[in-house]
């Protein structure tokens, strides 16, 4: 029995206890699937996961707090449900988590890249290793590990780290350890050509906020200081400066709570690389803390406890 | 600093340690250097590192943070709180394109009007080896956009 059926038949199970199960099914195209919200029975029928369920959908689940509710779960999105449940916004014994064996998901602006306009798509395959499109009546493919998100690259956690159901067999990480490569090549560059890269990439924001809105860890919704005026964080000035410091916000409130499931920056519609700063945010907690968000669902946050001599904050230096 | 140009450094300081050891430093008649702004808090628990992010943004080219000792916090733990907070804003810098040395936090206590003269001495003179702060420039920005799309 493949791992759908079989996820298919444990969540027709469950479903009469509960008030709805979220997953996912085909979107408007063949390379966009959307969030399913399974209510009834038949609703079943339309879940799919592979390689296009590219959504974390523990993002719903703070705005379902008093509910019954069943959520399907790529190993990544598993760490915002464990760090949820840790900081009291979610109840985990409401929470039913249906976790499978996750082999990465695509990044649609790779595979944009690697079979160029995609709009007009027709139909869309995913044979083995090969992500097969049919576009204006014309096949392209491309392997899949190419289009595949750079998380899934670092990946470690393939497999649900919490779940009360598991279809199919867990499956191997790809990598044992995240040595932050990208971080430490980043920060390799004059300090000039960080500030300016910054600068480039922030002009193209658009304030549409999808980077908070896809974060399952933004829990403030309307409350958020992006746009309240008391206090007043950020300006309506049509400025990279105010859009830069959105990302900053967005990122210190991130601090030590960053389960990096990347939605961030897949949900950017102008692709801004913001996924770098909660990164590099990560590292340093790792460091500092031995700390990773989501992991482990005893560990204390890290900025919400401390140490009267901290081990590795030498202040007294400077 | 005669002959070298103001730069702006705006100082957040504990009430009860810091705040109080810069007027010892004041009231000891201890030279110190005028480029930094104070603005007193209540606790260096109540210091939010985005304040720093912002300060810096809005137009400071430093920005420096002092509170009581570890141990000696009037509020008991406020600073312990604030230094792992710190902390981890000090090291989101460098990938910000931004120099670590525009900002720093330590503690002084309200007997240390001489340790005060010399962090604010030190301080600034860190800042004015880096010199102002770079910004971001609406203006060349509008134009790399328009020469990118030919128009």
């Amino acid at each position: 029995m493949n791992v759908l059926s079989q996820l298919k038949e444990q969540i027709a199970a469950t479903l009469p206890n509960l008030d709805l199960v979220i997953g996912w099914e085909r979107g408007f195209d063949p390379l966009h699937h959307t969030p399913l919200f399974m209510r009834r029975p038949e609703d079943v029928e339309r879940l799919v996961i592979d390689a296009l369920c590219v959504h974390n959908l523990a993002v719903y689940l703070p705005g379902l707090k008093n509910k019954k509710v069943g959520v399907a779960v790529k190993g990544c999105d598993s760490r915002a449900v464990n760090q949820l449940a840790r900081e009291g916004l979610i109840k985990r014994e409401n929470v039913v988590v249906f976790g499978f064996p996750c082999d990465g998901a695509a990044d649609l602006t790779k595979v944009r890249r690697q079979l160029g306009d995609i709009s007009g798509v027709q139909s869309a395959a995913l044979e083995g290793d090969l992500l097969r499109v049919v576009v204006d009546g014309k096949e392209r493919e491309t392997p899949l590990k190419d289009v595949l998100a750079d998380k899934c690259l670092r990946c470690r956690y393939p497999n649900a780290l919490t779940h009360d159901h598991f279809a199919g067999e867990p499956r191997e990480a790809r990598v044992q350890t995240d040595d932050y490569k990208d971080v430490v090549d980043f920060e390799a560059l004059p300090l000039e050509a960080r500030f300016a890269h910054w600068q480039q990439e922030m002009q193209r924001c658009i304030r549409c906020y999808a980077c908070r809105n896809a974060c399952p860890m933004c829990v403030c919704r309307d409350h958020c200081v992006a746009q309240s005026r008391d206090p007043h964080w950020v300006t309506q000035e049509d400025e990279t400066r105010e859009k830069w410091m959105f990302q900053i916000i967005h990122a210190m409130h991130l601090a030590g709570r960053c389960v990096e499931c990347g939605e961030c920056q897949r949900a950017c519609p102008v692709d801004i690389p913001i996924l770098a700063l909660k990164r590099k945010l990560n590292k340093e907690i790792r460091e500092l803390f031995d700390f990773e968000a989501g992991v482990d669902p005893q560990a204390v946050p890290p900025l919400l406890s401390f140490q009267v001599e901290e081990k590795n904050i030498n202040e007294r230096g400077w | 600093m005669s002959g070298v140009n103001e730069l702006r450094i705006v100082g957040f300081l504990c009430n009860w340690c810091s705040y109080g050891g810069a007027d010892a430093a004041g009231v000891g008649r201890l030279a110190q250097p005028t480029d930094l702004r104070i603005i007193r808090m209540p606790c260096s628990g109540r210091i939010n590192p985005l304040f720093v992010a912002r300060t810096l943004l809005s137009g400071a080219d430093g920005v420096l943070v002092s509170g009581c000792h570890p141990r000696d916090c009037h509020y008991a733990e406020g600073n312990f709180y604030a230094r792992r907070r710190l902390e981890v804003f000090k090291r989101l810098l460098p990938t910000l394109g931004i120099d670590p040395g525009r900002f720093e936090y330590t503690w002084v206590s309200a007997s240390e009007g001489q340790r005060w003269q010399t962090v604010v001495t030190t301080f600034t003179e860190q800042i004015h080896r880096l010199g102002p702060m770079p910004r971001f420039s609406p203006g060349e920005a509008c134009v790399a956009v328009l020469a990118e799309s030919g128009g």
